[in-house]
Protein backbone atom coordinates (compact mmCIF):
# COMPACT_ATOMS: atom_id res chain seq x y z
CA UNK A 1 0.00 0.00 0.00
CA UNK A 2 1.12 3.13 -0.64
CA UNK A 3 1.93 6.67 1.67
CA UNK A 4 -0.91 8.16 -0.49
CA UNK A 5 -3.61 5.25 -0.33
CA UNK A 6 -2.79 5.31 3.60
CA UNK A 7 -3.23 8.73 3.69
CA UNK A 8 -6.45 8.80 1.72
CA UNK A 9 -7.81 5.54 3.71
CA UNK A 10 -6.51 6.52 7.05
CA UNK A 11 -3.92 4.44 9.12
CA UNK A 12 -0.81 5.93 8.64
CA UNK A 13 1.82 4.42 11.16
CA UNK A 14 4.87 6.18 12.57
CA UNK A 15 7.54 5.07 10.61
CA UNK A 16 4.98 6.42 7.61
CA UNK A 17 5.22 9.72 8.64
CA UNK A 18 8.84 9.92 9.32
CA UNK A 19 8.97 8.94 5.69
CA UNK A 20 6.75 11.59 4.60
CA UNK A 21 8.63 14.05 6.42
CA UNK A 22 12.01 13.07 4.94
CA UNK A 23 10.47 13.05 1.60
CA UNK A 24 9.07 16.75 2.21
CA UNK A 25 12.50 17.76 3.13
CA UNK A 26 13.79 16.25 0.28
CA UNK A 27 11.50 17.96 -1.94
CA UNK A 28 12.19 21.86 0.01
CA UNK A 29 16.03 20.95 -0.40
CA UNK A 30 15.58 20.70 -4.14
CA UNK A 31 13.04 23.39 -4.86
CA UNK A 32 15.50 25.33 -2.69
CA UNK A 33 18.67 24.16 -5.02
CA UNK A 34 16.97 24.89 -7.97
CA UNK A 35 15.85 28.38 -6.96
CA UNK A 36 19.44 29.22 -6.07
CA UNK A 37 20.33 27.78 -9.82
CA UNK A 38 17.77 29.93 -11.31
CA UNK A 39 18.22 32.54 -9.17
CA UNK A 40 19.30 34.78 -13.05
CA UNK A 41 16.17 34.00 -13.75
CA UNK A 42 14.25 34.91 -10.70
CA UNK A 43 15.21 38.15 -11.42
CA UNK A 44 13.49 38.13 -15.10
CA UNK A 45 10.77 40.71 -13.60
CA UNK A 46 12.31 42.47 -11.09
CA UNK A 47 13.09 46.39 -11.71
CA UNK A 48 16.44 46.88 -13.06
CA UNK A 49 16.64 43.57 -14.91
CA UNK A 50 13.49 44.28 -16.50
CA UNK A 51 14.02 48.12 -17.23
CA UNK A 52 17.11 47.27 -18.95
CA UNK A 53 15.81 44.36 -21.12
CA UNK A 54 12.82 46.87 -22.13
CA UNK A 55 15.17 49.79 -22.54
CA UNK A 56 16.89 47.40 -25.42
CA UNK A 57 13.37 46.74 -26.89
CA UNK A 58 12.84 50.28 -27.51
CA UNK A 59 16.54 49.99 -29.18
CA UNK A 60 14.83 47.58 -31.12
CA UNK A 61 12.24 49.36 -32.27
CA UNK A 62 14.01 52.09 -33.60
CA UNK A 63 16.23 49.18 -35.69
CA UNK A 64 12.81 48.02 -36.86
CA UNK A 65 11.88 51.10 -37.86
CA UNK A 66 15.12 51.49 -40.22
CA UNK A 67 14.13 48.13 -41.45
CA UNK A 68 11.23 49.30 -42.72
CA UNK A 69 10.48 49.55 -46.56
CA UNK A 70 7.17 51.34 -47.01
CA UNK A 71 6.23 49.89 -50.02
CA UNK A 72 7.45 46.60 -49.39
CA UNK A 73 4.03 44.47 -49.98
CA UNK A 74 3.14 41.26 -48.20
CA UNK A 75 3.12 38.17 -50.08
CA UNK A 76 -0.89 37.04 -51.06
CA UNK A 77 -2.08 33.75 -51.61
CA UNK A 78 -5.20 32.34 -53.60
CA UNK A 79 -8.51 32.39 -52.05
CA UNK A 80 -8.78 28.50 -51.46
CA UNK A 81 -6.17 29.08 -48.62
CA UNK A 82 -8.61 31.42 -46.75
CA UNK A 83 -8.83 29.70 -43.46
CA UNK A 84 -12.69 29.30 -42.84
CA UNK A 85 -12.95 29.35 -39.11
CA UNK A 86 -9.98 31.81 -37.96
CA UNK A 87 -7.97 31.75 -34.52
CA UNK A 88 -9.94 33.49 -31.55
CA UNK A 89 -7.31 34.92 -29.14
CA UNK A 90 -8.20 37.93 -26.81
CA UNK A 91 -7.34 38.49 -23.07
CA UNK A 92 -11.18 37.62 -22.22
CA UNK A 93 -13.61 34.86 -23.19
CA UNK A 94 -15.49 34.94 -26.51
CA UNK A 95 -18.35 34.82 -24.02
CA UNK A 96 -17.57 38.31 -23.21
CA UNK A 97 -17.05 40.05 -26.36
CA UNK A 98 -18.34 43.16 -26.69
CA UNK A 99 -21.24 43.67 -29.04
CA UNK A 100 -21.51 47.10 -30.63
CA UNK A 101 -24.75 48.40 -32.14
CA UNK A 102 -23.48 49.29 -36.11
CA UNK A 103 -26.03 52.07 -36.07
CA UNK A 104 -24.98 53.89 -33.38
CA UNK A 105 -21.25 53.34 -33.59
CA UNK A 106 -18.79 56.35 -34.67
CA UNK A 107 -15.21 56.25 -35.54
CA UNK A 108 -13.50 59.44 -33.57
CA UNK A 109 -11.15 61.32 -34.81
CA UNK A 110 -8.36 63.02 -32.61
CA UNK A 111 -4.88 64.79 -32.54
CA UNK A 112 -3.16 66.50 -35.79
CA UNK A 113 -6.18 66.29 -38.07
CA UNK A 114 -8.19 68.79 -40.13
CA UNK A 115 -11.80 67.69 -40.36
CA UNK A 116 -12.80 66.37 -36.93
CA UNK A 117 -16.00 64.77 -37.94
CA UNK A 118 -16.64 61.37 -36.38
CA UNK A 119 -17.31 58.18 -39.39
CA UNK A 120 -20.51 56.32 -39.42
CA UNK A 121 -19.94 52.49 -40.37
CA UNK A 122 -22.25 53.59 -43.60
CA UNK A 123 -20.00 56.49 -44.57
CA UNK A 124 -16.64 54.34 -44.36
CA UNK A 125 -18.30 51.42 -46.48
CA UNK A 126 -19.16 54.19 -48.79
CA UNK A 127 -15.49 54.64 -49.63
CA UNK A 128 -13.11 52.64 -51.84
CA UNK A 129 -12.58 49.16 -50.54
CA UNK A 130 -9.50 46.98 -50.99
CA UNK A 131 -8.63 43.21 -50.11
CA UNK A 132 -6.43 40.77 -49.35
CA UNK A 133 -5.57 37.38 -48.61
CA UNK A 134 -2.39 37.42 -46.20
CA UNK A 135 -0.38 35.59 -43.51
CA UNK A 136 -1.54 36.94 -39.66
CA UNK A 137 1.38 36.00 -37.57
CA UNK A 138 0.83 36.46 -33.70
CA UNK A 139 3.57 37.74 -30.99
CA UNK A 140 2.89 33.77 -29.35
CA UNK A 141 4.14 31.69 -32.63
CA UNK A 142 1.45 31.00 -34.59
CA UNK A 143 -0.04 32.10 -38.37
CA UNK A 144 -2.96 31.42 -40.34
CA UNK A 145 -3.90 32.55 -43.73
CA UNK A 146 -7.17 34.83 -44.00
CA UNK A 147 -8.52 37.67 -46.33
CA UNK A 148 -9.31 41.05 -44.76
CA UNK A 149 -11.53 43.77 -46.36
CA UNK A 150 -11.71 47.50 -45.92
CA UNK A 151 -10.75 51.15 -46.29
CA UNK A 152 -6.71 51.30 -46.29
CA UNK A 153 -6.44 53.47 -43.46
CA UNK A 154 -4.02 56.09 -45.73
CA UNK A 155 -6.85 56.92 -48.04
CA UNK A 156 -9.31 57.70 -44.85
CA UNK A 157 -6.05 59.73 -43.40
CA UNK A 158 -5.42 61.61 -46.76
CA UNK A 159 -9.43 62.24 -46.84
CA UNK A 160 -9.66 63.81 -43.61
CA UNK A 161 -6.53 65.87 -43.67
CA UNK A 162 -4.74 64.20 -41.00
CA UNK A 163 -0.87 65.65 -40.77
CA UNK A 164 0.75 62.63 -42.04
CA UNK A 165 4.22 64.41 -40.73
CA UNK A 166 3.09 63.47 -37.20
CA UNK A 167 4.97 60.38 -35.46
CA UNK A 168 2.17 58.14 -34.08
CA UNK A 169 -0.89 56.77 -34.52
CA UNK A 170 -3.16 55.80 -31.33
CA UNK A 171 -5.89 53.40 -31.94
CA UNK A 172 -8.44 53.17 -28.86
CA UNK A 173 -11.36 50.56 -28.49
CA UNK A 174 -14.37 49.68 -26.88
CA UNK A 175 -13.68 46.36 -25.38
CA UNK A 176 -14.08 45.37 -21.50
CA UNK A 177 -9.88 46.31 -21.32
CA UNK A 178 -9.69 49.27 -23.18
CA UNK A 179 -7.20 47.86 -25.37
CA UNK A 180 -5.15 50.50 -26.99
CA UNK A 181 -2.23 50.26 -29.17
CA UNK A 182 0.30 52.71 -30.58
CA UNK A 183 2.04 52.78 -34.58
CA UNK A 184 4.48 54.85 -35.91
CA UNK A 185 2.84 56.45 -39.23
CA UNK A 186 4.90 54.95 -41.68
CA UNK A 187 3.58 51.42 -41.22
CA UNK A 188 -0.14 53.07 -40.97
CA UNK A 189 0.46 54.47 -44.39
CA UNK A 190 1.75 51.32 -45.51
CA UNK A 191 -1.07 49.99 -48.46
CA UNK A 192 -1.92 46.69 -46.84
CA UNK A 193 -3.37 48.74 -43.64
CA UNK A 194 -6.95 48.88 -43.44
CA UNK A 195 -9.48 49.60 -41.71
CA UNK A 196 -10.88 46.42 -41.73
CA UNK A 197 -14.76 45.27 -41.89
CA UNK A 198 -15.25 41.84 -43.92
CA UNK A 199 -13.95 38.57 -43.23
CA UNK A 200 -13.49 36.22 -46.05
CA UNK A 201 -16.24 38.88 -48.00
CA UNK A 202 -18.65 39.05 -44.71
CA UNK A 203 -18.88 41.43 -42.52
CA UNK A 204 -16.52 40.60 -39.36
CA UNK A 205 -18.06 38.75 -36.16
CA UNK A 206 -18.07 40.34 -32.88
CA UNK A 207 -15.00 38.21 -31.50
CA UNK A 208 -13.20 39.62 -34.15
CA UNK A 209 -13.87 43.28 -33.36
CA UNK A 210 -17.28 44.13 -35.28
CA UNK A 211 -17.44 46.73 -37.08
CA UNK A 212 -14.23 47.55 -37.42
CA UNK A 213 -10.60 46.64 -36.26
CA UNK A 214 -7.32 47.36 -37.75
CA UNK A 215 -5.62 44.95 -40.01
CA UNK A 216 -2.25 45.02 -41.30
CA UNK A 217 0.14 42.57 -43.30
CA UNK A 218 3.58 44.83 -41.69
CA UNK A 219 2.62 44.29 -37.69
CA UNK A 220 2.38 41.45 -35.19
CA UNK A 221 -1.68 40.32 -34.49
CA UNK A 222 -1.60 42.18 -31.15
CA UNK A 223 -1.03 45.66 -32.97
CA UNK A 224 -4.02 45.09 -35.06
CA UNK A 225 -6.87 46.51 -32.02
CA UNK A 226 -10.21 45.08 -33.18
CA UNK A 227 -13.78 47.14 -31.73
CA UNK A 228 -12.04 50.70 -32.37
CA UNK A 229 -13.58 53.61 -31.84
CA UNK A 230 -11.31 55.97 -32.17
CA UNK A 231 -7.91 57.29 -34.05
CA UNK A 232 -5.34 59.51 -33.03
CA UNK A 233 -2.77 61.57 -35.20
CA UNK A 234 0.36 62.38 -32.63
CA UNK A 235 4.01 63.59 -31.81
CA UNK A 236 4.07 62.50 -28.84
CA UNK A 237 4.93 58.57 -27.97
CA UNK A 238 1.82 56.30 -27.17
CA UNK A 239 1.99 53.04 -25.56
CA UNK A 240 -0.41 50.67 -25.74
CA UNK A 241 -2.20 47.83 -23.41
CA UNK A 242 0.52 45.19 -24.41
CA UNK A 243 3.02 47.80 -25.05
CA UNK A 244 3.02 49.07 -21.83
CA UNK A 245 2.97 45.40 -20.02
CA UNK A 246 6.87 44.75 -21.72
CA UNK A 247 5.80 43.60 -25.55
CA UNK A 248 8.08 45.36 -27.90
CA UNK A 249 6.55 48.46 -29.24
CA UNK A 250 7.14 48.93 -32.86
CA UNK A 251 6.26 44.66 -33.28
CA UNK A 252 6.82 45.01 -37.14
CA UNK A 253 6.91 42.21 -39.34
CA UNK B 1 60.55 38.98 -20.89
CA UNK B 2 60.83 35.86 -19.23
CA UNK B 3 56.99 35.06 -19.40
CA UNK B 4 57.34 35.90 -23.25
CA UNK B 5 59.15 32.39 -24.10
CA UNK B 6 57.42 30.73 -21.23
CA UNK B 7 54.21 31.21 -22.99
CA UNK B 8 52.70 31.53 -26.61
CA UNK B 9 49.76 33.02 -27.76
CA UNK B 10 47.65 30.05 -28.55
CA UNK B 11 44.14 31.71 -29.15
CA UNK B 12 44.60 35.60 -30.57
CA UNK B 13 42.32 37.97 -28.90
CA UNK B 14 39.18 37.77 -30.90
CA UNK B 15 38.54 33.96 -30.01
CA UNK B 16 38.13 33.58 -26.51
CA UNK B 17 36.19 37.04 -26.36
CA UNK B 18 33.63 35.48 -28.95
CA UNK B 19 33.82 32.15 -27.63
CA UNK B 20 32.31 33.43 -24.15
CA UNK B 21 29.95 35.97 -26.06
CA UNK B 22 28.58 32.52 -27.53
CA UNK B 23 28.44 30.81 -24.72
CA UNK B 24 26.00 33.41 -22.76
CA UNK B 25 24.34 34.13 -25.55
CA UNK B 26 23.55 30.90 -27.07
CA UNK B 27 22.08 29.81 -23.75
CA UNK B 28 20.02 32.89 -22.71
CA UNK B 29 18.97 32.59 -26.46
CA UNK B 30 17.99 29.12 -25.99
CA UNK B 31 16.46 29.46 -22.44
CA UNK B 32 14.28 32.25 -23.37
CA UNK B 33 13.73 30.56 -26.72
CA UNK B 34 12.13 27.32 -24.78
CA UNK B 35 9.83 29.69 -22.70
CA UNK B 36 9.03 31.33 -26.51
CA UNK B 37 7.78 27.59 -27.83
CA UNK B 38 5.85 26.72 -24.77
CA UNK B 39 3.32 29.60 -25.39
CA UNK B 40 2.40 27.84 -28.87
CA UNK B 41 4.41 24.45 -28.77
CA UNK B 42 5.47 22.87 -32.38
CA UNK B 43 4.74 19.49 -31.75
CA UNK B 44 1.38 19.36 -29.33
CA UNK B 45 3.16 16.45 -27.13
CA UNK B 46 5.98 18.09 -26.36
CA UNK B 47 7.07 21.16 -23.96
CA UNK B 48 10.19 22.33 -22.01
CA UNK B 49 9.69 22.01 -18.19
CA UNK B 50 9.77 26.35 -17.40
CA UNK B 51 12.48 25.59 -14.64
CA UNK B 52 15.40 25.23 -17.38
CA UNK B 53 13.86 27.81 -19.16
CA UNK B 54 14.38 31.79 -18.99
CA UNK B 55 11.95 34.95 -19.18
CA UNK B 56 9.17 33.38 -16.91
CA UNK B 57 10.51 34.21 -13.23
CA UNK B 58 7.87 32.86 -11.74
CA UNK B 59 4.10 32.55 -12.79
CA UNK B 60 3.43 35.23 -10.39
CA UNK B 61 6.11 37.34 -10.96
CA UNK B 62 5.26 37.50 -14.95
CA UNK B 63 1.18 38.25 -14.28
CA UNK B 64 2.61 40.99 -12.04
CA UNK B 65 4.92 42.50 -14.96
CA UNK B 66 3.52 41.55 -18.20
CA UNK B 67 0.32 39.95 -17.10
CA UNK B 68 0.94 37.08 -19.21
CA UNK B 69 2.52 33.05 -18.53
CA UNK B 70 6.09 34.49 -19.54
CA UNK B 71 6.48 35.06 -22.70
CA UNK B 72 6.58 39.00 -22.67
CA UNK B 73 9.94 38.00 -20.32
CA UNK B 74 10.85 35.40 -22.65
CA UNK B 75 10.63 37.79 -25.57
CA UNK B 76 12.57 40.64 -23.26
CA UNK B 77 15.60 38.41 -23.19
CA UNK B 78 15.74 36.49 -26.80
CA UNK B 79 15.64 39.73 -28.59
CA UNK B 80 17.98 41.19 -26.21
CA UNK B 81 20.42 38.04 -26.42
CA UNK B 82 20.72 38.11 -30.24
CA UNK B 83 22.54 41.29 -30.51
CA UNK B 84 25.18 39.28 -28.43
CA UNK B 85 25.00 36.70 -30.74
CA UNK B 86 24.82 38.92 -34.02
CA UNK B 87 27.48 41.38 -32.97
CA UNK B 88 30.32 37.99 -32.06
CA UNK B 89 29.46 35.82 -35.21
CA UNK B 90 29.71 39.25 -37.48
CA UNK B 91 32.50 40.00 -36.01
CA UNK B 92 34.19 36.50 -36.00
CA UNK B 93 33.27 35.60 -39.27
CA UNK B 94 34.73 38.54 -41.01
CA UNK B 95 38.04 37.84 -39.08
CA UNK B 96 38.09 34.15 -39.56
CA UNK B 97 38.16 35.03 -43.22
CA UNK B 98 40.07 37.73 -43.52
CA UNK B 99 42.63 36.60 -41.19
CA UNK B 100 43.15 33.27 -42.54
CA UNK B 101 41.58 31.79 -39.27
CA UNK B 102 39.06 29.33 -41.03
CA UNK B 103 41.83 28.24 -44.14
CA UNK B 104 44.37 27.75 -41.51
CA UNK B 105 43.03 25.41 -38.79
CA UNK B 106 39.50 24.64 -40.43
CA UNK B 107 40.01 23.72 -43.97
CA UNK B 108 40.36 21.10 -45.35
CA UNK B 109 38.18 18.55 -43.60
CA UNK B 110 38.71 15.37 -45.28
CA UNK B 111 35.72 12.43 -44.67
CA UNK B 112 38.49 9.64 -44.38
CA UNK B 113 40.49 11.75 -41.80
CA UNK B 114 37.42 12.60 -39.58
CA UNK B 115 36.11 8.94 -39.65
CA UNK B 116 39.94 7.98 -38.64
CA UNK B 117 40.59 10.66 -35.94
CA UNK B 118 37.15 9.42 -34.67
CA UNK B 119 37.95 5.70 -34.50
CA UNK B 120 41.22 6.77 -32.40
CA UNK B 121 39.38 9.08 -30.01
CA UNK B 122 36.80 6.19 -28.93
CA UNK B 123 39.51 3.85 -28.33
CA UNK B 124 41.65 6.22 -26.79
CA UNK B 125 44.29 6.37 -28.54
CA UNK B 126 43.76 9.85 -29.82
CA UNK B 127 46.68 12.28 -29.20
CA UNK B 128 45.39 15.69 -28.30
CA UNK B 129 47.99 18.84 -28.44
CA UNK B 130 46.85 21.98 -27.55
CA UNK B 131 47.11 24.31 -30.90
CA UNK B 132 46.71 21.54 -33.70
CA UNK B 133 42.72 20.36 -33.95
CA UNK B 134 42.05 16.94 -35.43
CA UNK B 135 39.58 16.15 -37.87
CA UNK B 136 36.63 15.53 -35.70
CA UNK B 137 36.98 19.19 -33.51
CA UNK B 138 37.26 21.07 -36.91
CA UNK B 139 33.80 19.04 -37.85
CA UNK B 140 32.09 19.97 -35.12
CA UNK B 141 33.55 23.79 -34.46
CA UNK B 142 32.51 24.59 -38.58
CA UNK B 143 29.06 22.34 -37.58
CA UNK B 144 28.37 24.69 -34.65
CA UNK B 145 29.35 27.90 -36.35
CA UNK B 146 27.45 26.89 -39.86
CA UNK B 147 24.33 26.67 -37.05
CA UNK B 148 24.73 29.90 -35.78
CA UNK B 149 24.41 31.07 -38.84
CA UNK B 150 21.65 28.88 -39.63
CA UNK B 151 19.68 30.50 -36.07
CA UNK B 152 20.38 33.65 -37.36
CA UNK B 153 19.07 33.40 -40.52
CA UNK B 154 16.08 31.35 -39.40
CA UNK B 155 16.08 33.62 -36.85
CA UNK B 156 15.80 37.19 -39.21
CA UNK B 157 13.06 35.28 -41.21
CA UNK B 158 10.81 34.63 -37.94
CA UNK B 159 11.44 38.01 -36.76
CA UNK B 160 10.69 39.83 -40.11
CA UNK B 161 9.20 37.38 -42.73
CA UNK B 162 7.41 40.02 -44.80
CA UNK B 163 10.84 42.76 -44.40
CA UNK B 164 12.87 39.79 -45.33
CA UNK B 165 10.79 37.48 -47.24
CA UNK B 166 13.15 37.23 -50.04
CA UNK B 167 15.58 35.46 -47.30
CA UNK B 168 12.80 33.30 -46.10
CA UNK B 169 12.00 31.37 -49.50
CA UNK B 170 14.49 28.42 -49.14
CA UNK B 171 13.19 28.39 -45.37
CA UNK B 172 9.91 27.28 -46.51
CA UNK B 173 8.81 31.11 -45.32
CA UNK B 174 7.65 31.83 -41.58
CA UNK B 175 6.37 28.06 -41.17
CA UNK B 176 9.04 26.74 -42.14
CA UNK B 177 11.84 28.78 -40.52
CA UNK B 178 9.90 27.71 -37.60
CA UNK B 179 10.54 24.40 -37.83
CA UNK B 180 14.32 24.95 -38.91
CA UNK B 181 14.86 27.68 -36.29
CA UNK B 182 13.81 24.45 -33.36
CA UNK B 183 16.00 22.01 -35.11
CA UNK B 184 18.82 24.06 -35.42
CA UNK B 185 18.68 25.19 -31.51
CA UNK B 186 18.51 20.93 -31.33
CA UNK B 187 21.36 20.61 -33.03
CA UNK B 188 23.21 23.16 -31.04
CA UNK B 189 21.99 21.70 -27.41
CA UNK B 190 23.84 18.44 -29.01
CA UNK B 191 27.54 20.72 -29.99
CA UNK B 192 27.22 21.99 -26.31
CA UNK B 193 26.62 18.69 -24.69
CA UNK B 194 29.99 16.95 -26.49
CA UNK B 195 31.89 19.98 -26.37
CA UNK B 196 31.15 20.69 -22.55
CA UNK B 197 31.82 16.73 -22.26
CA UNK B 198 34.83 16.73 -24.36
CA UNK B 199 36.54 19.17 -22.18
CA UNK B 200 35.85 17.61 -19.28
CA UNK B 201 37.88 14.74 -20.57
CA UNK B 202 40.94 16.98 -21.97
CA UNK B 203 40.30 20.10 -19.32
CA UNK B 204 43.91 21.58 -19.89
CA UNK B 205 42.64 23.20 -23.48
CA UNK B 206 39.64 25.33 -20.81
CA UNK B 207 42.55 27.81 -19.25
CA UNK B 208 43.94 28.96 -23.14
CA UNK B 209 40.02 29.33 -23.86
CA UNK B 210 40.25 32.03 -20.69
CA UNK B 211 43.32 34.08 -21.09
CA UNK B 212 44.26 33.11 -24.99
CA UNK B 213 47.74 31.57 -23.71
CA UNK B 214 49.58 28.46 -22.81
CA UNK B 215 52.65 27.20 -21.46
CA UNK B 216 55.10 26.86 -24.49
CA UNK B 217 56.14 23.18 -23.29
CA UNK B 218 52.20 22.09 -23.02
CA UNK B 219 51.54 23.58 -27.16
CA UNK B 220 52.34 21.36 -29.91
CA UNK B 221 55.25 22.40 -32.09
CA UNK B 222 53.69 23.81 -35.17
CA UNK B 223 51.10 25.79 -33.35
CA UNK B 224 54.34 27.59 -31.18
CA UNK B 225 54.76 31.13 -32.30
CA UNK B 226 51.24 30.69 -34.36
CA UNK B 227 48.39 33.74 -33.71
Amino acid sequence: MTIEAKLRDGGLSQSDVVNLKRRLFLKRGLSLSALTLLSGCEITNTGPVDGFLRMISRMNDGVQAALFRPNKLARTFPESMVAPEFRFNAQYGADSVPTINPATWRLELAGAIANKQPWTLEELRALPQTSYVARHVCVEGWSMIGQWGGVPLRALLEKVGADLSAKYVMFRCDDPINYSSGWDVASALHPQTILCLTYAGRPIEPKFGAPMRLKSTVKLGFKQPKYITSIELTNDFRGGYWEDLGYNWFAGV
Amino acid sequence: MNAQSEYVILHPRVVPYAHWCWALGVIILIGSGWQIYNQEPIFAFFTFPSWATIGLGSYESAERAHNDIGLAGALLWHFAAMWLLFISLTVFVIYGFVSGHFRKHFLPIWPSQVLADLLAALRGRLDHRLGVRNAVQKLLYVGALLLMLLMLWSGLVLWKPVQFEEIGVPLGNYEGARYVHFFGMAGIVLFIIVHVALTLLVPKVLPPMITGRARRSAVAVQAQGDA
